[in-house]
């Protein structure tokens, strides 16, 4: 900003904010961490207080690794958001190159449809979603989900890869194709590898969202052992009203951890993902 | 790539024409219209077989009543005239107007806010924004759970610090009292979602030019004056496509509220996503429960109508 403050008000006007900002995103996370590492005779007493941690004990954990399916479950979720993920980058470049760099008939008309399709979210589409996944017999499999997430991270890349696209200038593939490239190869030898950037934002932009994703991973994934983080959690550990707490944090915090890793390695090709729409569009 | 004269010369005259057709096949693949569609088609039937059929498939569905596992019957407009008369569907669509409202709202503000204060020089920047960004990285199913150990009404988090100051004897019931319920999940949602906003907002506030500001300190604008009549109205494109982003993907939610409150007590917190959830798969009723489904896209348009001519009015 212009000038500098007065150490007053910054104490004001960033160090309190900017403390209150942290309690008020971080604080779950502290409560995830506290709950799972008390066993339950210190985490249900009334008398203790409930931020601290008088015995820690990893009792949750290995409950959680022996009574229940919790490392299949995470095998389970990172392998589909692996393999949609892959296959939506795949047919996300295939849609957004064209649309972005070619000139033809009704390429407009795509792009818009592209954007739309973006906005349409699972829970519109579940009901026929459901039944049409249920006919060709894919109910109850791990390929039902690998299907139907890319429905949702295909628009979504596409999008994202056309605004990266767009701003390789257009003389490069103009110079590959006088020196007798071919289109194919201009596309995979010059523009695309310029591009590694976006497909990186597009990938763990998308990596992230498919392990998010519930809606269908509820409808699809029944069997206990093909079962996704979210559908095994919330589906096993709460047994009509038996909450297991301890076990949930525990689950919840692991469960997240994958994520939080591999964004902590790519925060700015996260963050470039996340706003490519809104600041650049 | 034209054919080649001196190669095409030395060739014997018979072997000329496949020749001749396979440098044709490779221009035509050179053309950007033909290379265009081979690439698009894949993709397209793809998007079209799990995306287009589904959609026009729930538009049929809405039209006809299919308990599982019988046979349709058309109804036309039933399923639709059955949920205008269902006091459910009407709190439903209540609800998630005031969700989608309070939690948009809630969500701009407090995103605006933390923009504002993030965009100052301080150490360690990169590792904060990362930090709070957390919340709306980590899988919403897992966030909420814990969450709704944090509201518990006995041992949650929440109810617990307020006993042990002793500020109350007996804490709230914050998912069983049906307008703490409400606001409970619309507090899940904000801290879910704040942090996009403000990541975005920052992003939009880097991309205004300091001396911007500088010209206008010069002319003696105040720190509100420089934020009201330079920040803001630069700022307005991106708030706008945030907004509206967050608008239609909180408007659709099913997961926070599906998993926090199940949409009780009694309904309280029922959206239109959890209710035709319910309707389909609890209650079986596929054609009504896609009906429902659909229901969500008008009322979506009005929002966003709304907040559109709220827009260009302001």
């Amino acid at each position: 900003m212009v000038g500098e403050l007065t150490w007053p008000r910054r104490l004001l006007g960033l160090w309190v904010p900017l403390a209150a900002l942290f309690v008020f995103a971080l604080f779950p996370f502290a409560w995830m961490a506290a709950t799972s590492l008390k066993a339950n005779a210190e985490l249900y007493d009334p008398a203790a207080n409930p931020m601290w941690i008088r015995h820690p004990s990893l009792v949750h954990y290995i409950d959680l690794f022996k009574e229940t399916n919790f490392v299949l479950w995470i095998g389970n979720t990172m392998l589909v958001a692996l393999v949609s993920t892959i296959l939506s980058l795949l047919l996300g470049v295939m849609l957004a190159y064209p649309l972005a760099r070619m000139r033809f008939p009704a390429a407009g008309l795509l792009a818009i449809s592209v954007a739309v399709a973006y906005l349409v979210p699972q829970t519109l589409l579940f009901v026929p979603m459901a039944d049409l996944i249920n006919r060709m017999k894919l109910g109850d499999s791990l390929s039902a989900v690998m299907l139907t997430y890319p429905t949702l991270l295909v628009p979504f890349c596409a999008w994202l890869l056309i605004g990266y696209f767009k701003t390789v200038p257009r003389e490069l593939e103009e110079a590959a194709l006088i020196d007798g490239a071919s289109r194919w190869r201009a596309m995979t030898r010059v523009i695309l590898p310029l591009c590694t950037p976006g497909f990186l934002s597009a990938g763990i932009f998308a990596f992230t969202l498919a392990q998010n994703e519930f809606l269908y991973a509820l409808l699809f994934l029944n069997t206990s052992t093909i079962r996704t983080v979210p559908v095994g959690v919330t589906g096993e550990l709460i047994r009509g009203d038996a909450f297991y707490w301890g076990q949930l944090m525990a689950a919840a915090l692991l469960g997240s951890l994958p994520v939080v890793l591999i964004y902590s390695f790519f925060v700015k090709y996260y963050v470039a993902g996340l706003t490519a729409g809104s600041v650049k569009g | 790539m034209s054919t080649n004269p001196v190669l095409e010369a030395a060739r014997p005259a018979a072997r000329a024409v496949p020749v001749r057709r396979a440098f044709q096949l490779r221009e035509w693949l050179e053309r950007e219209a033909v290379f265009s569609w081979l690439m698009l088609t894949p993709p397209l039937l793809f998007l079209l077989a799990f995306l287009g059929y589904p959609f026009c498939y729930g538009v049929y569905l809405s039209f006809v009543r299919r308990p599982v596992a019988q046979p349709a019957t058309f109804v036309g407009l039933g399923n639709f005239v059955n949920l205008w008369s269902d006091s459910i569907f009407w709190q439903a669509v209540w609800n998630t107007f005031r969700f989608t409202g309070a939690a948009t709202v809630l969500k701009l503000v407090g995103g605006l806010g933390m923009a504002l204060v993030m965009h100052q020089n301080f150490r360690m920047k990169g590792v904060t924004r990362a930090l709070l960004l957390l919340p709306f990285i980590v899988p919403t199913v897992l966030s909420t759970v814990a969450w709704q150990w944090i509201l518990d009404p006995g041992m949650g988090m929440f109810n617990r610090i307020l006993m042990y100051v002793g500020l109350v004897t007996q804490g709230p019931s914050w998912l069983g009292n049906p307008t703490l319920a409400l606001v409970s999940v619309i507090l899940v949602n904000t801290w879910r979602g704040l942090p996009f906003f403000g990541i975005t907002i920052l992003a939009g506030l880097q991309t205004i030019p300091t001396e911007l500001m500088e010209t206008a300190t010069i002319d003696g604008a105040g720190s509100w004056q420089r934020f009201r009549y330079v920040t803001l109205p630069l700022l307005m494109p991106v708030i706008f496509i945030v907004t509206t982003f967050s608008i239609i993907f909180t408007f659709f939610d099913f997961q926070l509220v599906y998993v926090l409150t199940g949409g009780g007590p009694a309904n309280a917190t029922h959206l239109m996503a959890t209710y035709a959830y319910s309707i389909s798969m609890g209650g079986g009723q596929m054609g009504l429960g896609s009906a429902a489904a659909l229901a969500m896209v008008p009322m979506l348009g009005l929002v966003l109508v709304a907040m559109s001519s709220y827009v260009r009015k302001a």
